[in-house]
């Protein structure tokens, strides 16, 4: 369903994606972990056409994407819901206006019929009721849950999660984890994510894919990697510094 | 040294030509597109009723000032009933639409920069992308128009009020007589002063709105970023609206023989 062919990305004179390969199956759920500014939410963007690599490509159901113009690329963009890091809720629209964004861009449907699809998806996230709230008014928690109705009410084939529990409390962070494999059940969607979080990881990902100086260099279970003997595998999942590196 | 020069030439060239292509995008998505009539609604709202202030204080007192500087020269030579024939004509051709046009750039282009600037930081512009909506569509063709349908209206008004408190200032604070200088007026302002001022209206909308949601969409990240974006949104603006008010008058003069 993905396909990352050679991928190769650079900002000024700093090498991020040296060069990436991954695939990704209908349904499948995968988790890119790796360290802080070693590229994940690069890699992540390229597959969704946010970013145009230098070299190599990205193929979505066979169909490439990384040298397409815009306005195609918004068709391809409608298989994919897409949850950032920090939720990019549109800051001037109400919850209800956030989640039914994309319903009411396409024009297909009537204001109730779009208000019954905003309430049914916000109790799906748990957050029945807070159709007129504002995102100013919403916990970090809350507004992932918003950032994830939006992403999914449009029923997308593909889901892509880029620190999908950043910033959260343990407990929150689980119960998003929770919400993540419930959609997946649910929906029947193909999730990539991308996160840090190794608990997480374990509970989101079916695969995981670990992204080293630009390049996969582990693709295992969550099993495989949490009893992988690779030094660079272990001292991650292990939150082992390196004394000879600078780790920050 | 030349280097520097040469790399400095460049980027403007780069960004100039931005802007172009942003223009050509926007005309593509008016032609192609629905237009967003919540958002263009609110433009207008943002644009039109909320600068009426700037406008109103602006076209005054310029046309005050011009009044009084005016007859203060005039009066050497007795030909006070000529002050407000001289006001009218700069006020509609040259100063209405000139100040109108650098007081929204400050109000208007700096609110826009820093709105799309601080959506582009915050990701909500990737997030619209990802919506399937392109960011010309939703934010840029709204605020164009807004500002292309307001500006006009805000320096006809700007233009009016000026002669109007100029005329009021004359006849009352320096004594001239209100009879003659209405006729003056009346000679020598002709339609295609107006005519000219409205024109560069339009133009200096387009410019204004272009420039700010450029900047506003390609600033760079953080805080800094988004202060820089704003700043040179203004900046920019005021300055292109300067230099092109030159080349429209003398482009406009031919075409309309004002």
């Amino acid at each position: 369903m993905i396909e990352v062919r050679q991928l190769k990305k650079s900002f000024g004179s700093q090498r991020v994606l040296e060069g990436v390969d991954l695939r990704v199956q209908k349904g499948e759920s995968v988790v890119i972990i790796g360290r802080s500014g070693g590229g994940k939410s690069i890699l992540l963007k390229h597959l969704i056409g946010l970013l145009s690599p230098e070299e190599g490509d990205v193929l979505i159901e066979g169909e490439s994407i990384a040298r397409m113009s815009e306005r195609p690329l918004l068709g391809v963009r409608r298989k994919f819901g897409m949850l950032f890091q920090g939720a990019a809720l549109f800051d001037s629209l109400t919850v209800a206006e956030n989640v039914g964004f994309a319903l009411r861009r396409e024009g297909k449907l009537t204001e109730n019929e779009i208000a019954g699809k905003v309430g049914e998806t916000l109790e799906m996230v748990d957050l029945g009721g807070t159709q007129d709230k504002k995102p100013a008014e919403l916990s970090g928690g809350m507004r992932k849950r918003v950032g994830l109705a939006r992403a999914i009410i449009y029923q997308p084939q593909i889901v892509l999660y880029d620190e999908p529990t950043t910033g959260l409390d343990p407990i929150v962070a689980d119960s998003i984890d929770q919400l993540i494999v419930r959609i997946r059940e649910r929906l029947a969607v193909t999730t990539v994510a991308v996160t840090h979080d190794m608990r997480s990881a374990r509970r989101i990902g079916q695969r995981i894919l670990m992204l080293h100086q630009g390049r996969i260099h582990f693709s295992g279970t969550p099993d495989e990697i949490f009893q992988s003997k690779d030094p660079v595998v272990y001292r991650f999942v292990n939150g082992i510094s390196d004394p000879k590196e600078s780790n920050f | 040294m030349i280097g520097f020069a040469g790399n400095r030439a460049l980027a403007w060239l780069e960004g100039l030509g931005r802007i172009a292509l942003l223009g050509v995008e926007v005309v593509c998505s008016l032609f192609s597109q629905r237009v967003n009539w919540r958002n263009l609604t609110y433009q207008l709202y943002f644009i039109g009723v909320k600068s009426q202030s700037v406008v109103l204080v602006t076209g005054a007192f310029t046309g005050m000032v011009l009044c009084a500087q005016t007859y203060f020269q005039f009066h050497k030579v007795k030909m006070d009933t000529a002050t407000l024939a001289v006001v009218s004509v700069a006020m509609g051709s040259e100063l209405g639409p000139v100040l109108t046009a650098l007081m929204v750039a400050g109000r208007v282009g700096a609110a826009m920069a820093a709105e799309l600037g601080t959506m582009r930081v915050t990701e909500q512009i990737d997030a619209l992308r990802t919506l399937a909506t392109h960011p010309v569509d939703y934010l840029v063709v709204p605020r164009l128009l807004a500002t292309v349908t307001a500006l006009p209206l805000l320096t006809a008004e700007s233009i009016a009020v000026g002669i109007l408190a100029a005329y009021a200032v004359g006849t009352t604070l320096l004594g001239i007589d209100h009879a003659y200088a209405w006729h003056n007026m009346l000679k020598y302002t002709q339609p295609q002063h107006v005519l000219m001022g409205v024109i560069k209206a339009v133009v200096f909308a387009a410019v204004l709105a272009l420039i700010s949601c450029y900047k506003g969409m390609h600033c760079r990240e953080g805080a800094e970023g988004v202060g820089r974006a704003t700043t040179e949104a203004v900046v920019y603006s005021s300055i292109t609206i300067l230099i092109s008010n030159f080349f429209l008058t003398l482009f406009l003069t031919r075409l309309l023989g004002a």
